[in-house]
């Protein structure tokens, strides 16, 4: 096989994503900055300025605008790409859902941060959770270099004929956007090689004149939000496939979900993000003697991979699901997703864990692999709380 | 100016000290100004809401001994309009930055001052967005260098104090940080002023505008701000300057102290006429 990579780099999750975004040559990325996204779009503005590529660089006044001009540019024909966290974007949820209404395939970055009150400027996937049902694909990755792939993959995903959605690659803040790792990036050509040109059907701009959004009445309305949402379950066979080129051309796979470590696995951990690096390391250490734990990392959140998530699970007997959100009033949003879906054996458990950049140590995560040996009934169990119950966890 | 000695501790939380502001920032003069201004009006600080956005300038509400909320990027006048319609005897106090004034929040200020509700809205301009390290601005000026212009920007600054004139706002003035004197008068002004009050103060960033546009060290920006600006009295009675003047001679003091009806005043009136409210 061809070398395609240019070997390894130290590059924080935040510079690499800045990095597939030159590759990737956007025609149009609008900003506006936030922690701990900022060094993205920082990074990139550097790539524009110093010519490495050129892209259309829209610094607007809000998120609100940035996720607006990015809609606007997207169905005028431009390959557009944004990047937020927290509270931007959570002001452009009202445009995401406007981006996925109108089918915008733009493609953004989050640096998953809490969500205030009280503010906060650390991660969690509480900004992440407020998105789960705009319509847009949304990726979850666990490092620098999954932030990276994905960020390659997501253009083919939201430009698919299938799909024409945004898509959303979400990173801790932090413990990823900050972060310095080895970064293996690939190289200019082959990232424009394997994205490929933009296509949309029908741009603003083409050949064909194109109203966009006009009023739907009863007798339409209904029949393009099934259609949206069957476009967002396509997503899933689109994200198998792109994972699957990837893995050819470049020889890294990146499947919806990762199972590490799960044969044989009695008792196992589901969870999303960067955690799933320290999991795994409380994981090798339970294996050494002789636990039989598994680990399942989930990348792909919308679509939810129901399926794939519980081939992962095999025959596992108890689960614990591990959230960094809450939905106050019932059970957190990953544990909600799996439980509608899954039919097979395993005793499924809700902790959450990590609410605004709470540390989470291997020790524990062993803590909820030890609490899963004893019965417990239904609830919710919080991870790390202090000065209050923990809901009988040993 | 507060005199030698004036102890001003009783209107800041000492347990908050030191600031989280970077050596040689302006933005701790203003809040010296702010407390000294609470200090000369002498205002119960029980009956003082400081409501701060987001950013650098968002700390301040953290360092004053009031009532305080720190609310999100761009909103903290929507939030205290709210706290002073049901609470009128408050003295509400805004401290905005660039971003909260004139970007996300542009549109909660030119409609506060069009109402003109009584609240003081102080911007902190420090033509850069400092703490997410060194963004353009809509108070950048043309050709000035931020992250994300590193060539210069090439959009026109908003004049806040054009825009709060134009808005209706009834007492607008403009000072800097070199101007440490004149700003705790402006700011008692806009205080006891009844109506939308705005001061802006143009502050130093050393960290990021100072360094990214070569304009040296604190005291060099200092001198800078001074340089840029000239007093409003020496433009005579009408001031008819251009944008393309202004550079180098930005006028600066007291705009406007004008007396137009009051919003919650208007609003009460309103309802007693109704014959509500009784």
């Amino acid at each position: 096989m061809a070398r395609t990579t240019l070997g390894q780099e130290v590059l924080t999750g935040g510079e690499a994503t800045a990095h597939a975004m030159r590759q990737i040559r956007p025609d149009v990325v609008p900003i506006y900055p936030i922690t701990p996204q900022t060094p993205i779009i920082q990074t990139f503005s550097r790539f524009v300025a110093d010519g490495r590529v050129d892209t259309v660089l829209l610094q607007v006044e809000s998120e609100h605008s940035a996720m607006s001009a990015a809609v606007g540019a997207a169905l005028a024909g431009a390959r557009t790409m944004t990047a937020t966290a927290s509270q931007g974007l959570a002001l452009m949820i009202e445009v995401l859902y406007i981006a996925s209404g109108l089918r915008a395939p733009v493609v953004m970055a989050v640096g998953n941060r809490a969500l205030s009150a009280p503010i906060n400027i650390h991660g969690d996937h509480s900004d992440g959770m407020l998105a789960r049902d705009s319509g847009a694909v949304q990726i979850f990755a666990q490092d620098a270099q999954e932030a990276y792939d994905l960020m390659v993959m997501a253009p083919r995903i939201a430009e698919h004929a299938a799909v024409l959605l945004p898509v959303l690659v979400g990173q801790d803040g932090f413990s990823v956007t900050h972060s310095a790792e080895n970064v293996s990036l690939l190289r200019d050509e082959e990232v424009q090689d394997f994205v490929g040109p933009y296509e949309i059907p029908y741009p603003l701009l083409g050949d064909r004149p194109s109203s966009q959004g006009l009023f739907a009445m009863p007798d339409s309305y209904y029949e393009l939000k099934v259609r949206q949402a069957q476009a967002l379950e396509a997503a899933e066979q689109v994200f198998a496939d792109v994972g699957r080129a990837f893995a050819l051309r470049f020889g890294r796979h990146i499947g919806a979900v990762e199972a590490y470590r799960m044969d044989g696995a009695e008792r196992a951990i589901v969870l999303i993000g960067s955690t799933a690096g320290t999991a795994k390391d409380a994981v090798d250490a339970l294996r050494q003697r002789g636990e039989k734990v598994g680990l399942v990392v989930v990348r792909l959140y919308r679509p939810f991979p129901h399926q794939v998530l519980a081939e992962a699970l095999g025959g596992v007997e108890r689960v614990a699901v591990l959230d960094r959100a809450v939905s106050p009033g019932t059970y957190p949003p990953l544990y909600s997703d799996i439980r509608a879906g899954y039919a097979g054996p395993a005793e499924l458990r809700s902790y959450v864990y990590g609410l605004g950049g709470r540390d989470t140590a291997p020790e524990d995560i062993e803590r909820v692999y030890r609490d899963l040996l004893v019965p417990r009934t239904a609830g919710i169990r919080y991870l790390n709380l202090m000065g209050e119950d923990q809901h009988g966890e040993s | 100016m507060t005199k030698p000695g004036v102890d001003l501790t009783p209107y800041l939380r000492q347990e908050m000290m030191p600031t989280v502001w970077c050596p040689g920032c302006g933005h701790g003069i203003i809040a010296r100004s702010i407390a000294t201004a609470l200090m000369e009006l002498g205002l119960d600080m029980d009956l003082v809401a400081i409501v701060g956005g987001i950013g650098c300038s968002g700390r301040a509400p953290f360092y004053f001994d009031a009532n305080s909320m720190h609310t999100t990027h761009g909103r903290a006048l929507a939030y205290a309009t709210g706290l002073k319609m049901v609470n009128p005897g408050l003295t509400v106090i805004v401290p905005m930055g660039d971003g909260d004034a004139a970007a996300i929040g542009g549109n909660h200020l030119i409609h506060a001052a069009r109402r003109n509700i009584d609240i003081t809205a102080i911007i902190f301009n420090n033509s850069i967005y400092g703490m997410t390290g060194g963004q353009g601005a809509p108070t950048s000026p043309v050709d000035s260098r931020s992250t994300t212009s590193p060539l210069g920007s090439i959009e026109p600054a908003f004049d806040m104090v054009e825009l709060a004139l134009a808005a209706g706002a009834t007492y607008v003035a403009r000072t800097t940080t070199f101007d440490f004197q004149e700003m705790p008068k402006l700011i008692t002004g806009a205080i006891r002023h009844h109506g939308f009050s705005l001061v802006e103060v143009l502050s130093q960033c050393p960290t990021y505008y100072g360094r990214l546009n070569k304009l040296g060290e604190a005291p060099d920006m200092l001198l800078y701000e001074r340089d840029r600006t000239k007093l409003l009295e020496a433009f005579g009675p009408a001031p008819e300057i251009t944008r393309e003047e202004m550079v180098g001679q930005m006028p600066i003091g007291l705009f406007r102290d004008a007396e137009r009806p009051e919003y919650i005043d208007q609003y009460h009136g309103l309802v007693a006429r109704a014959g509500g409210g009784k």
